[in-house]
Protein backbone atom coordinates (compact mmCIF):
# COMPACT_ATOMS: atom_id res chain seq x y z
CA UNK A 1 0.00 0.00 0.00
CA UNK A 2 1.01 3.19 -0.75
CA UNK A 3 1.67 5.67 2.34
CA UNK A 4 -0.92 8.03 3.69
CA UNK A 5 -2.50 10.83 1.48
CA UNK A 6 -5.43 13.39 1.79
CA UNK A 7 -7.43 14.02 -1.20
CA UNK A 8 -10.59 15.86 -2.17
CA UNK A 9 -12.35 16.01 -5.03
CA UNK A 10 -11.96 19.36 -6.97
CA UNK A 11 -15.52 20.79 -8.01
CA UNK A 12 -14.08 23.00 -11.14
CA UNK A 13 -11.28 23.36 -13.49
CA UNK A 14 -10.35 26.75 -11.28
CA UNK A 15 -10.83 24.67 -8.05
CA UNK A 16 -8.19 21.97 -8.90
CA UNK A 17 -5.90 24.04 -10.38
CA UNK A 18 -5.97 26.06 -6.59
CA UNK A 19 -5.47 23.05 -5.31
CA UNK A 20 -2.97 21.29 -7.19
CA UNK A 21 -0.99 24.80 -7.05
CA UNK A 22 -0.23 23.24 -3.29
CA UNK A 23 3.08 21.64 -2.78
CA UNK A 24 3.03 17.91 -3.08
CA UNK A 25 -0.07 17.62 -4.57
CA UNK A 26 -0.96 15.62 -7.45
CA UNK A 27 -3.87 15.58 -9.57
CA UNK A 28 -5.75 12.47 -9.80
CA UNK A 29 -7.76 11.14 -13.11
CA UNK A 30 -7.47 7.37 -13.80
CA UNK A 31 -5.36 6.51 -11.24
CA UNK A 32 -3.55 4.00 -13.43
CA UNK A 33 -0.36 5.68 -13.87
CA UNK A 34 -0.30 7.31 -10.50
CA UNK A 35 -1.72 5.26 -8.15
CA UNK A 36 1.10 2.39 -9.38
CA UNK A 37 4.28 5.04 -9.03
CA UNK A 38 2.61 5.97 -5.30
CA UNK A 39 2.36 2.26 -4.35
CA UNK A 40 6.12 1.47 -5.88
CA UNK A 41 7.49 4.81 -3.97
CA UNK A 42 8.45 6.64 -7.73
CA UNK A 43 7.39 9.69 -5.80
CA UNK A 44 5.07 10.61 -2.55
CA UNK A 45 2.40 13.52 -2.29
CA UNK A 46 0.87 14.65 0.16
CA UNK A 47 -2.78 15.44 -1.31
CA UNK A 48 -4.35 13.82 -3.99
CA UNK A 49 -7.10 15.87 -6.05
CA UNK A 50 -9.32 14.00 -7.78
CA UNK A 51 -10.71 15.77 -11.21
CA UNK A 52 -12.94 13.18 -11.75
CA UNK A 53 -15.72 14.73 -11.06
CA UNK A 54 -15.64 17.76 -13.54
CA UNK A 55 -17.58 17.33 -16.39
CA UNK A 56 -16.26 20.08 -18.66
CA UNK A 57 -13.41 17.79 -18.95
CA UNK A 58 -15.13 14.77 -20.68
CA UNK A 59 -16.17 13.77 -23.69
CA UNK A 60 -15.74 14.44 -27.16
CA UNK A 61 -17.18 17.34 -28.97
CA UNK A 62 -16.97 19.09 -32.45
CA UNK A 63 -15.60 22.77 -32.62
CA UNK A 64 -17.35 24.96 -34.28
CA UNK A 65 -15.16 26.00 -37.16
CA UNK A 66 -14.30 22.39 -37.80
CA UNK A 67 -12.64 19.94 -36.34
CA UNK A 68 -12.46 18.35 -32.39
CA UNK A 69 -12.02 18.76 -28.67
CA UNK A 70 -11.22 16.17 -26.55
CA UNK A 71 -11.39 16.63 -22.87
CA UNK A 72 -8.67 15.41 -20.87
CA UNK A 73 -11.06 13.12 -19.05
CA UNK A 74 -12.06 11.41 -22.18
CA UNK A 75 -11.15 7.56 -21.33
CA UNK A 76 -9.00 6.21 -24.26
CA UNK A 77 -11.95 3.65 -24.72
CA UNK A 78 -13.68 6.67 -25.58
CA UNK A 79 -11.01 7.77 -27.93
CA UNK A 80 -10.46 4.58 -29.73
CA UNK A 81 -14.15 3.96 -30.29
CA UNK A 82 -15.50 7.50 -31.26
CA UNK A 83 -16.57 7.19 -35.19
CA UNK A 84 -15.56 10.53 -36.03
CA UNK A 85 -11.89 9.83 -34.73
CA UNK A 86 -11.76 6.24 -36.21
CA UNK A 87 -12.95 8.20 -39.89
CA UNK A 88 -10.70 11.43 -39.39
CA UNK A 89 -7.87 10.94 -37.35
CA UNK A 90 -7.00 7.16 -37.58
CA UNK A 91 -3.85 7.46 -36.26
CA UNK A 92 -5.14 8.29 -33.12
CA UNK A 93 -7.71 5.97 -32.89
CA UNK A 94 -5.63 3.24 -33.74
CA UNK A 95 -2.98 4.36 -31.06
CA UNK A 96 -5.11 4.55 -28.32
CA UNK A 97 -6.89 1.13 -29.07
CA UNK A 98 -2.78 -0.04 -29.15
CA UNK A 99 -2.35 1.49 -25.08
CA UNK A 100 -2.68 -1.19 -22.70
CA UNK A 101 -5.69 -3.78 -21.84
CA UNK A 102 -9.61 -3.26 -22.06
CA UNK A 103 -9.82 -2.49 -18.56
CA UNK A 104 -6.91 0.06 -18.31
CA UNK A 105 -8.19 1.77 -21.60
CA UNK A 106 -11.84 2.16 -19.59
CA UNK A 107 -10.09 4.17 -16.98
CA UNK A 108 -6.98 5.62 -18.20
CA UNK A 109 -7.69 9.10 -19.88
CA UNK A 110 -6.60 10.84 -22.93
CA UNK A 111 -4.71 14.12 -19.88
CA UNK A 112 -3.46 11.41 -17.77
CA UNK A 113 -1.75 9.08 -21.11
CA UNK A 114 0.17 12.43 -22.12
CA UNK A 115 1.28 12.83 -18.61
CA UNK A 116 2.29 9.67 -17.50
CA UNK A 117 5.48 9.39 -15.97
CA UNK A 118 8.62 6.96 -17.66
CA UNK A 119 8.66 3.37 -17.65
CA UNK A 120 12.56 3.52 -17.34
CA UNK A 121 13.47 0.79 -14.62
CA UNK A 122 15.73 2.49 -12.86
CA UNK A 123 13.39 5.49 -12.36
CA UNK A 124 10.80 3.10 -11.52
CA UNK A 125 12.92 1.05 -9.04
CA UNK A 126 14.62 1.83 -6.28
CA UNK A 127 17.48 4.13 -7.50
CA UNK A 128 17.84 6.97 -6.56
CA UNK A 129 18.40 8.18 -10.81
CA UNK A 130 18.89 11.87 -11.86
CA UNK A 131 15.05 12.14 -12.74
CA UNK A 132 14.48 11.47 -9.21
CA UNK A 133 16.72 14.59 -8.09
CA UNK A 134 20.20 11.72 -7.70
CA UNK A 135 23.44 12.33 -9.60
CA UNK A 136 23.22 9.07 -11.84
CA UNK A 137 21.87 7.84 -15.02
CA UNK A 138 21.76 4.14 -13.90
CA UNK A 139 21.28 3.08 -17.52
CA UNK A 140 24.50 4.58 -19.07
CA UNK A 141 26.27 1.66 -17.63
CA UNK A 142 23.33 -0.74 -16.44
CA UNK A 143 20.86 -1.97 -18.78
CA UNK A 144 19.81 -0.37 -21.52
CA UNK A 145 17.37 -2.50 -23.33
CA UNK A 146 14.50 -0.16 -23.60
CA UNK A 147 15.55 2.91 -23.14
CA UNK A 148 16.10 5.80 -26.12
CA UNK A 149 18.20 6.60 -29.40
CA UNK A 150 17.37 9.67 -29.86
CA UNK A 151 17.29 13.22 -27.63
CA UNK A 152 19.39 11.81 -24.43
CA UNK A 153 21.54 13.84 -22.58
CA UNK A 154 22.24 12.65 -18.97
CA UNK A 155 18.54 10.55 -18.95
CA UNK A 156 17.82 8.05 -21.63
CA UNK A 157 14.12 7.57 -20.88
CA UNK A 158 11.35 6.84 -23.79
CA UNK A 159 8.42 8.44 -23.40
CA UNK A 160 5.98 5.70 -22.79
CA UNK A 161 2.77 7.43 -24.07
CA UNK A 162 1.17 6.06 -27.49
CA UNK A 163 -1.13 8.99 -28.10
CA UNK A 164 1.76 11.77 -27.81
CA UNK A 165 3.42 10.55 -30.92
CA UNK A 166 -0.09 10.55 -32.60
CA UNK A 167 -1.32 13.99 -31.42
CA UNK A 168 2.35 15.44 -32.72
CA UNK A 169 1.64 13.98 -36.21
CA UNK A 170 -1.98 15.46 -36.15
CA UNK A 171 -0.44 18.92 -34.89
CA UNK A 172 -3.04 19.12 -32.10
CA UNK A 173 -2.79 21.95 -29.60
CA UNK A 174 -3.20 20.93 -26.05
CA UNK A 175 -5.29 23.76 -23.55
CA UNK A 176 -3.98 24.29 -20.39
CA UNK A 177 -5.68 25.68 -17.59
CA UNK A 178 -3.72 27.35 -14.45
CA UNK A 179 -4.48 29.63 -11.57
CA UNK A 180 -3.83 32.83 -13.90
CA UNK A 181 -6.17 31.66 -16.63
CA UNK A 182 -5.34 29.54 -19.62
CA UNK A 183 -3.17 28.66 -22.37
CA UNK A 184 -2.89 26.60 -25.54
CA UNK A 185 0.09 25.01 -26.66
CA UNK A 186 0.89 23.02 -29.67
CA UNK A 187 1.69 19.55 -28.93
CA UNK A 188 4.54 19.63 -30.50
CA UNK A 189 6.17 22.04 -27.59
CA UNK A 190 4.11 20.66 -25.22
CA UNK A 191 7.09 17.74 -24.05
CA UNK A 192 10.38 18.52 -22.91
CA UNK A 193 13.81 16.86 -23.23
CA UNK A 194 16.22 16.55 -20.66
CA UNK A 195 18.63 18.80 -21.30
CA UNK A 196 15.36 21.37 -20.84
CA UNK A 197 14.59 19.71 -17.63
CA UNK A 198 15.63 16.40 -16.23
CA UNK A 199 12.72 16.03 -13.41
CA UNK A 200 9.97 16.95 -15.59
CA UNK A 201 8.97 15.41 -19.07
CA UNK A 202 6.31 18.43 -20.47
CA UNK A 203 5.90 22.19 -19.74
CA UNK A 204 3.18 21.74 -17.48
CA UNK A 205 3.74 23.82 -13.95
CA UNK A 206 2.66 23.12 -10.59
CA UNK A 207 -1.18 24.45 -10.66
CA UNK A 208 -1.76 23.76 -14.15
CA UNK A 209 -3.77 21.12 -16.02
CA UNK A 210 -4.67 19.60 -19.28
CA UNK A 211 -8.34 20.54 -19.98
CA UNK A 212 -8.16 19.67 -23.45
CA UNK A 213 -6.78 18.37 -26.73
CA UNK A 214 -7.73 20.35 -29.52
CA UNK A 215 -7.28 18.70 -33.32
CA UNK A 216 -8.39 20.94 -36.75
CA UNK A 217 -10.63 19.20 -39.25
CA UNK A 218 -8.20 16.99 -41.58
CA UNK A 219 -7.62 18.10 -45.40
CA UNK A 220 -8.67 17.03 -48.13
CA UNK A 221 -5.99 13.95 -49.20
CA UNK A 222 -4.95 13.10 -45.35
CA UNK A 223 -4.11 9.62 -44.46
CA UNK A 224 -2.46 8.23 -41.20
CA UNK A 225 -1.84 5.70 -39.39
CA UNK A 226 -0.16 4.73 -36.30
CA UNK A 227 2.02 1.44 -35.73
CA UNK A 228 3.59 -0.10 -32.70
CA UNK A 229 5.96 -2.46 -32.36
CA UNK A 230 5.74 -4.40 -28.35
CA UNK A 231 7.40 -7.08 -26.97
CA UNK A 232 4.34 -9.09 -26.14
CA UNK A 233 1.50 -9.03 -27.99
CA UNK A 234 -1.21 -8.83 -25.77
CA UNK A 235 -0.58 -5.72 -23.95
CA UNK A 236 3.28 -3.86 -23.85
CA UNK A 237 4.72 -0.06 -23.91
CA UNK A 238 6.21 0.37 -27.58
CA UNK A 239 9.86 -1.01 -28.55
CA UNK A 240 8.97 1.65 -30.93
CA UNK A 241 6.36 3.03 -32.89
CA UNK A 242 5.22 5.76 -35.19
CA UNK A 243 2.25 8.29 -36.04
CA UNK A 244 2.41 9.12 -39.98
CA UNK A 245 -0.07 11.64 -41.09
CA UNK A 246 0.29 12.28 -45.14
CA UNK A 247 -1.52 14.57 -47.08
CA UNK A 248 -1.64 13.60 -50.71
CA UNK A 249 -2.26 15.67 -53.98
CA UNK A 250 -2.05 14.27 -57.44
CA UNK A 251 -0.24 11.37 -56.38
CA UNK A 252 2.30 12.87 -54.50
CA UNK A 253 3.28 13.64 -50.88
CA UNK A 254 1.70 17.67 -50.49
CA UNK A 255 2.75 17.75 -46.54
CA UNK A 256 4.20 15.09 -43.83
CA UNK A 257 4.63 14.59 -40.03
CA UNK A 258 6.32 11.60 -39.03
CA UNK A 259 6.64 11.00 -35.25
CA UNK A 260 8.77 8.26 -33.67
CA UNK A 261 7.72 6.57 -30.08
CA UNK A 262 9.55 4.70 -27.92
CA UNK A 263 12.60 5.83 -29.05
CA UNK A 264 13.44 9.28 -26.97
CA UNK A 265 12.41 11.05 -23.68
CA UNK A 266 9.32 13.20 -26.15
CA UNK A 267 7.73 12.29 -29.21
CA UNK A 268 10.09 12.22 -31.82
CA UNK A 269 9.61 14.18 -35.13
CA UNK A 270 11.76 13.11 -37.93
CA UNK A 271 11.78 16.06 -39.87
CA UNK A 272 14.61 14.28 -41.92
CA UNK A 273 12.04 11.47 -42.96
CA UNK A 274 9.35 14.07 -43.66
CA UNK A 275 11.99 15.62 -45.96
CA UNK A 276 12.64 12.20 -48.01
CA UNK A 277 8.72 11.97 -49.24
CA UNK A 278 7.24 15.32 -48.97
CA UNK A 279 6.77 16.58 -53.14
CA UNK A 280 7.41 12.44 -54.25
CA UNK A 281 5.27 9.85 -55.03
CA UNK A 282 4.99 7.63 -52.27
CA UNK A 283 7.42 4.71 -54.21
CA UNK A 284 9.77 2.30 -52.90
CA UNK A 285 12.38 4.73 -53.08
CA UNK A 286 10.96 7.14 -51.51
CA UNK A 287 9.85 4.47 -48.39
CA UNK A 288 13.41 3.44 -48.45
CA UNK A 289 15.02 7.07 -48.00
CA UNK A 290 12.38 7.73 -45.52
CA UNK A 291 13.17 5.39 -43.26
CA UNK A 292 17.04 5.53 -43.73
CA UNK A 293 16.74 9.24 -42.89
CA UNK A 294 14.62 8.50 -39.72
CA UNK A 295 17.16 6.48 -38.04
CA UNK A 296 20.43 8.74 -38.92
CA UNK A 297 21.11 10.79 -36.11
CA UNK A 298 20.20 7.29 -33.70
CA UNK A 299 22.36 7.21 -30.74
CA UNK A 300 22.00 3.42 -29.84
CA UNK A 301 23.37 2.63 -26.01
CA UNK A 302 25.26 -1.13 -25.14
CA UNK A 303 21.70 -2.91 -25.24
CA UNK A 304 19.34 -1.14 -27.51
CA UNK A 305 20.97 -1.18 -30.80
CA UNK A 306 17.54 -3.64 -32.07
CA UNK A 307 15.91 0.01 -32.09
CA UNK A 308 17.71 1.61 -35.54
CA UNK A 309 16.45 -1.68 -37.64
CA UNK A 310 13.41 -1.53 -36.16
CA UNK A 311 12.33 1.87 -36.84
CA UNK A 312 13.71 1.44 -40.29
CA UNK A 313 11.11 -1.56 -40.62
CA UNK A 314 8.18 0.14 -39.06
CA UNK A 315 8.76 3.28 -41.48
CA UNK A 316 9.31 1.33 -44.10
CA UNK A 317 5.94 -0.88 -43.43
CA UNK A 318 3.62 2.12 -42.44
CA UNK A 319 4.77 4.40 -45.64
CA UNK A 320 4.13 1.06 -48.06
CA UNK A 321 0.88 0.45 -46.09
CA UNK A 322 0.05 4.54 -47.06
CA UNK A 323 0.68 4.28 -50.33
CA UNK A 324 -1.63 2.18 -51.46
CA UNK B 1 -30.97 -7.48 4.84
CA UNK B 2 -27.95 -8.79 7.34
CA UNK B 3 -25.50 -5.92 7.77
CA UNK B 4 -21.64 -6.34 7.55
CA UNK B 5 -19.90 -5.62 10.57
CA UNK B 6 -16.10 -5.03 10.55
CA UNK B 7 -14.45 -6.17 13.74
CA UNK B 8 -11.26 -4.53 14.78
CA UNK B 9 -8.87 -6.56 12.62
CA UNK B 10 -11.18 -5.14 9.78
CA UNK B 11 -12.70 -8.63 9.15
CA UNK B 12 -16.33 -8.62 8.47
CA UNK B 13 -19.12 -10.51 10.29
CA UNK B 14 -20.82 -11.70 6.84
CA UNK B 15 -20.53 -15.61 6.31
CA UNK B 16 -20.58 -16.92 2.46
CA UNK B 17 -23.82 -17.95 2.94
CA UNK B 18 -25.44 -14.66 4.08
CA UNK B 19 -23.23 -13.02 1.05
CA UNK B 20 -24.99 -15.68 -1.86
CA UNK B 21 -28.69 -14.17 0.26
CA UNK B 22 -27.66 -10.89 0.01
CA UNK B 23 -26.69 -10.94 -3.73
CA UNK B 24 -30.49 -12.69 -3.84
CA UNK B 25 -32.04 -10.02 -2.28
CA UNK B 26 -30.08 -6.67 -2.34
CA UNK B 27 -30.61 -5.88 -6.18
CA UNK B 28 -32.85 -2.85 -5.01
CA UNK B 29 -30.24 -0.07 -3.90
CA UNK B 30 -31.06 3.31 -2.40
CA UNK B 31 -28.74 5.78 -4.42
CA UNK B 32 -25.28 6.35 -3.66
CA UNK B 33 -24.07 9.25 -1.72
CA UNK B 34 -20.35 10.66 -1.29
CA UNK B 35 -19.78 11.46 2.40
CA UNK B 36 -16.91 13.54 2.60
CA UNK B 37 -15.87 15.38 5.84
CA UNK B 38 -17.34 18.61 5.68
CA UNK B 39 -19.35 20.42 3.29
CA UNK B 40 -15.53 22.59 2.96
CA UNK B 41 -14.12 19.52 1.66
CA UNK B 42 -16.41 18.49 -0.91
CA UNK B 43 -15.99 21.97 -3.01
CA UNK B 44 -12.20 21.00 -2.53
CA UNK B 45 -11.42 24.21 -0.22
CA UNK B 46 -10.19 22.83 2.77
CA UNK B 47 -7.35 20.93 2.46
CA UNK B 48 -8.25 17.53 4.52
CA UNK B 49 -5.55 16.43 7.23
CA UNK B 50 -2.94 13.57 6.12
CA UNK B 51 -4.69 10.27 5.81
CA UNK B 52 -7.83 11.56 7.59
CA UNK B 53 -10.38 9.15 7.04
CA UNK B 54 -13.54 9.70 4.90
CA UNK B 55 -16.91 8.42 4.91
CA UNK B 56 -18.22 6.83 1.50
CA UNK B 57 -21.23 4.84 0.71
CA UNK B 58 -20.21 1.78 -1.69
CA UNK B 59 -22.63 0.10 -3.39
CA UNK B 60 -21.88 -3.63 -3.95
CA UNK B 61 -23.66 -5.95 -5.55
CA UNK B 62 -26.90 -4.17 -4.87
CA UNK B 63 -26.13 -3.83 -1.56
CA UNK B 64 -25.06 -0.94 0.55
CA UNK B 65 -21.96 -0.59 2.40
CA UNK B 66 -21.66 2.72 4.43
CA UNK B 67 -18.07 2.83 5.76
CA UNK B 68 -14.89 4.96 6.51
CA UNK B 69 -11.95 4.54 4.23
CA UNK B 70 -8.49 6.28 4.07
CA UNK B 71 -8.10 7.93 1.13
CA UNK B 72 -4.93 5.40 -0.18
CA UNK B 73 -7.08 2.25 0.51
CA UNK B 74 -7.92 0.83 -3.14
CA UNK B 75 -11.08 -0.62 -4.01
CA UNK B 76 -9.99 -4.26 -4.20
CA UNK B 77 -8.38 -3.69 -0.73
CA UNK B 78 -11.54 -2.87 0.73
CA UNK B 79 -13.11 -5.53 -1.28
CA UNK B 80 -11.06 -8.21 0.01
CA UNK B 81 -9.64 -7.26 3.58
CA UNK B 82 -12.45 -5.14 4.74
CA UNK B 83 -15.37 -6.39 3.70
CA UNK B 84 -14.16 -10.18 2.78
CA UNK B 85 -15.23 -10.26 -0.90
CA UNK B 86 -12.56 -12.64 -1.51
CA UNK B 87 -13.65 -13.52 -4.95
CA UNK B 88 -12.09 -10.58 -6.81
CA UNK B 89 -7.90 -11.67 -6.07
CA UNK B 90 -5.01 -9.74 -5.63
CA UNK B 91 -2.41 -10.73 -8.20
CA UNK B 92 0.15 -7.39 -9.27
CA UNK B 93 -1.74 -4.35 -7.51
CA UNK B 94 -0.03 -2.89 -10.46
CA UNK B 95 -2.34 -3.37 -13.30
CA UNK B 96 -0.67 -6.20 -14.60
CA UNK B 97 -2.58 -9.14 -14.52
CA UNK B 98 -6.67 -8.42 -14.47
CA UNK B 99 -6.73 -11.05 -11.26
CA UNK B 100 -8.57 -8.03 -9.44
CA UNK B 101 -11.43 -7.03 -12.28
CA UNK B 102 -14.43 -5.60 -11.55
CA UNK B 103 -17.13 -3.51 -12.71
CA UNK B 104 -18.16 0.08 -11.88
CA UNK B 105 -20.85 0.75 -13.80
CA UNK B 106 -20.97 -1.95 -16.01
CA UNK B 107 -17.22 -0.97 -17.39
CA UNK B 108 -14.33 -3.27 -16.87
CA UNK B 109 -11.68 -1.73 -14.61
CA UNK B 110 -8.78 -2.96 -12.32
CA UNK B 111 -9.89 -2.12 -8.39
CA UNK B 112 -6.11 -2.45 -7.19
CA UNK B 113 -5.60 0.74 -9.41
CA UNK B 114 -9.16 2.27 -8.19
CA UNK B 115 -9.30 4.10 -5.07
CA UNK B 116 -12.34 3.03 -2.80
CA UNK B 117 -12.82 7.03 -2.50
CA UNK B 118 -13.31 7.17 -6.16
CA UNK B 119 -16.32 4.25 -6.45
CA UNK B 120 -18.32 6.30 -4.10
CA UNK B 121 -21.16 6.69 -5.78
CA UNK B 122 -20.81 3.94 -8.47
CA UNK B 123 -22.36 0.84 -9.00
CA UNK B 124 -19.46 -1.87 -8.46
CA UNK B 125 -20.04 -5.66 -9.62
CA UNK B 126 -17.59 -8.44 -8.00
CA UNK B 127 -18.17 -11.90 -9.64
CA UNK B 128 -19.79 -13.01 -6.77
CA UNK B 129 -22.71 -10.45 -7.93
CA UNK B 130 -22.79 -12.11 -11.32
CA UNK B 131 -25.22 -14.84 -9.27
CA UNK B 132 -28.54 -15.28 -10.60
CA UNK B 133 -29.64 -16.14 -7.31
CA UNK B 134 -28.76 -19.07 -6.42
CA UNK B 135 -27.89 -20.18 -9.69
CA UNK B 136 -24.67 -19.62 -11.39
CA UNK B 137 -24.17 -16.71 -13.94
CA UNK B 138 -23.90 -17.58 -17.78
CA UNK B 139 -20.43 -16.64 -18.06
CA UNK B 140 -19.70 -18.67 -14.71
CA UNK B 141 -21.84 -21.63 -16.08
CA UNK B 142 -19.79 -21.21 -19.39
CA UNK B 143 -16.47 -21.46 -17.62
CA UNK B 144 -17.40 -24.89 -15.88
CA UNK B 145 -18.83 -26.30 -19.53
CA UNK B 146 -15.71 -25.59 -21.21
CA UNK B 147 -13.46 -25.93 -17.80
CA UNK B 148 -12.20 -23.01 -18.56
CA UNK B 149 -9.26 -22.69 -15.11
CA UNK B 150 -6.47 -25.07 -13.63
CA UNK B 151 -5.45 -23.47 -10.39
CA UNK B 152 -8.79 -20.53 -10.52
CA UNK B 153 -6.64 -18.06 -9.41
CA UNK B 154 -7.22 -15.73 -13.01
CA UNK B 155 -10.87 -17.27 -13.16
CA UNK B 156 -13.04 -14.40 -11.25
CA UNK B 157 -11.27 -11.44 -13.05
CA UNK B 158 -11.45 -13.86 -16.69
CA UNK B 159 -15.33 -14.14 -15.75
CA UNK B 160 -15.73 -10.42 -15.06
CA UNK B 161 -13.84 -9.66 -18.01
CA UNK B 162 -15.71 -11.75 -20.41
CA UNK B 163 -19.22 -10.24 -18.59
CA UNK B 164 -17.68 -7.02 -19.37
CA UNK B 165 -17.06 -7.69 -23.30
CA UNK B 166 -20.73 -9.83 -23.34
CA UNK B 167 -22.44 -6.76 -22.72
CA UNK B 168 -20.83 -4.80 -24.96
CA UNK B 169 -20.90 -7.01 -27.95
CA UNK B 170 -23.31 -9.64 -27.32
CA UNK B 171 -21.99 -11.86 -30.37
CA UNK B 172 -17.69 -11.42 -30.34
CA UNK B 173 -15.91 -12.71 -32.89
CA UNK B 174 -12.40 -14.60 -31.87
CA UNK B 175 -10.61 -12.01 -31.82
CA UNK B 176 -12.93 -9.55 -29.98
CA UNK B 177 -12.89 -12.61 -27.56
CA UNK B 178 -8.82 -12.58 -27.70
CA UNK B 179 -9.06 -8.63 -27.35
CA UNK B 180 -11.81 -9.27 -24.37
CA UNK B 181 -9.64 -10.79 -22.29
CA UNK B 182 -6.48 -9.68 -22.93
CA UNK B 183 -6.56 -7.71 -19.93
CA UNK B 184 -6.47 -11.24 -17.90
CA UNK B 185 -2.81 -13.30 -17.79
CA UNK B 186 -3.48 -16.96 -16.73
CA UNK B 187 -0.40 -18.57 -15.37
CA UNK B 188 -2.05 -21.62 -16.01
CA UNK B 189 -2.14 -21.22 -19.78
CA UNK B 190 -5.88 -22.00 -20.33
CA UNK B 191 -6.48 -19.65 -22.49
CA UNK B 192 -7.95 -21.41 -25.22
CA UNK B 193 -10.51 -22.78 -22.64
CA UNK B 194 -11.35 -19.17 -21.59
CA UNK B 195 -12.02 -18.21 -25.12
CA UNK B 196 -13.89 -21.21 -25.93
CA UNK B 197 -15.99 -20.17 -22.55
CA UNK B 198 -16.66 -17.06 -23.53
CA UNK B 199 -18.24 -17.93 -26.98
CA UNK B 200 -20.29 -20.51 -24.81
CA UNK B 201 -21.44 -17.72 -22.57
CA UNK B 202 -22.29 -15.77 -25.31
CA UNK B 203 -24.56 -18.55 -27.11
CA UNK B 204 -25.96 -19.27 -23.31
CA UNK B 205 -27.18 -15.24 -23.22
CA UNK B 206 -28.92 -15.82 -26.77
CA UNK B 207 -30.78 -18.38 -25.87
CA UNK B 208 -31.37 -16.86 -22.99
CA UNK B 209 -32.58 -13.45 -25.00
CA UNK B 210 -34.84 -15.88 -26.52
C1 LIG C 1 0.21 -2.52 -17.06
C2 LIG C 1 0.17 -1.19 -17.73
C3 LIG C 1 0.37 -1.10 -19.09
C4 LIG C 1 0.31 0.13 -19.74
N1 LIG C 1 0.52 0.16 -21.08
C5 LIG C 1 0.50 1.37 -21.72
C6 LIG C 1 0.72 1.44 -23.12
O1 LIG C 1 0.90 0.43 -23.80
N2 LIG C 1 0.72 2.65 -23.72
C7 LIG C 1 0.51 3.80 -23.01
O2 LIG C 1 0.49 4.87 -23.61
N3 LIG C 1 0.30 3.76 -21.68
C8 LIG C 1 0.27 2.58 -21.03
N4 LIG C 1 0.06 2.53 -19.68
C9 LIG C 1 -0.04 3.77 -18.93
C10 LIG C 1 -1.45 4.18 -18.52
O3 LIG C 1 -1.39 4.48 -17.17
C11 LIG C 1 -1.88 5.36 -19.33
O4 LIG C 1 -2.06 4.87 -20.63
C12 LIG C 1 -3.18 6.03 -18.90
O5 LIG C 1 -3.75 6.69 -19.99
C13 LIG C 1 -2.98 7.05 -17.81
O6 LIG C 1 -4.18 7.77 -17.62
P1 LIG C 1 -4.85 7.95 -16.19
O7 LIG C 1 -6.07 8.76 -16.40
O8 LIG C 1 -5.03 6.65 -15.52
O9 LIG C 1 -3.74 8.79 -15.46
P2 LIG C 1 -3.41 9.00 -13.91
O10 LIG C 1 -2.70 7.82 -13.39
O11 LIG C 1 -4.61 9.48 -13.18
O12 LIG C 1 -2.40 10.22 -14.07
C14 LIG C 1 -1.12 10.06 -14.66
C15 LIG C 1 -0.31 11.34 -14.41
O13 LIG C 1 -0.86 12.43 -15.13
C16 LIG C 1 -1.29 13.47 -14.25
N5 LIG C 1 -2.55 13.94 -14.83
C17 LIG C 1 -3.66 13.21 -15.09
N6 LIG C 1 -4.59 13.97 -15.72
C18 LIG C 1 -4.04 15.20 -15.87
C19 LIG C 1 -4.52 16.42 -16.44
N7 LIG C 1 -5.72 16.54 -17.00
N8 LIG C 1 -3.69 17.51 -16.41
C20 LIG C 1 -2.46 17.41 -15.85
N9 LIG C 1 -1.95 16.28 -15.29
C21 LIG C 1 -2.75 15.18 -15.30
C22 LIG C 1 -1.38 12.83 -12.89
O14 LIG C 1 -1.15 13.76 -11.87
C23 LIG C 1 -0.31 11.77 -12.96
O15 LIG C 1 0.94 12.31 -12.67
C24 LIG C 1 0.06 1.31 -19.00
C25 LIG C 1 -0.15 1.24 -17.63
C26 LIG C 1 -0.10 0.01 -16.99
C27 LIG C 1 -0.35 -0.05 -15.52
S1 LIG D 1 -4.06 -7.21 -9.03
FE1 LIG D 1 -4.98 -5.66 -10.23
S2 LIG D 1 -4.23 -6.10 -12.19
FE2 LIG D 1 -3.11 -7.50 -10.96
S1 LIG E 1 -6.36 -21.01 -14.14
FE1 LIG E 1 -4.50 -20.79 -13.02
S2 LIG E 1 -3.99 -18.73 -13.48
FE2 LIG E 1 -5.62 -19.07 -14.82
Amino acid sequence: MSAKFSYQRAVSIKDAAEATGRPGTRILAGGTDLLGCLRDGVFQTNRLVSINNIKELKGIRSRPGGGWRIGALTTLTEVAEHRQILESYPVLAQAAASVATPQLRNQGTLGGNLCQRPRCWYFRGQFQCRRKGGETCFAEAGQSLYHGIFGASQCYIVHPSDTAPALVALDAKVSIAGRRGTRLVPMSSFFVLPKDSLVKENVLEPGELITEILLDAPLTGTRSTYRKVRERASFDFALASAAVVLVMAEGKVRTARIVLGGVAPAPWRSTEAEKAVVGKPLDAAAVAAAAEAAVKGAVPMADNGYKVPLVRGILEETLTALSA
Amino acid sequence: MEKPTIDSQGHTGLSRRSFVNSVATGAAAEAAVLTLPGAAAQTGTKPPQDGEMVAVVLQINGRTHSMNVEPRWTLQYVLRDRLGLMATKDGCERGECGACTVLIDGISRYSCLTLAVEAAGCQITTVEGLMNGEQLGTVQQAFIEEDAFQCGYCTPGQVVSVEALLRKTPEPTFEQIREGVSGNLCRCGAYNHIFRAAQRAAELRKVGRG
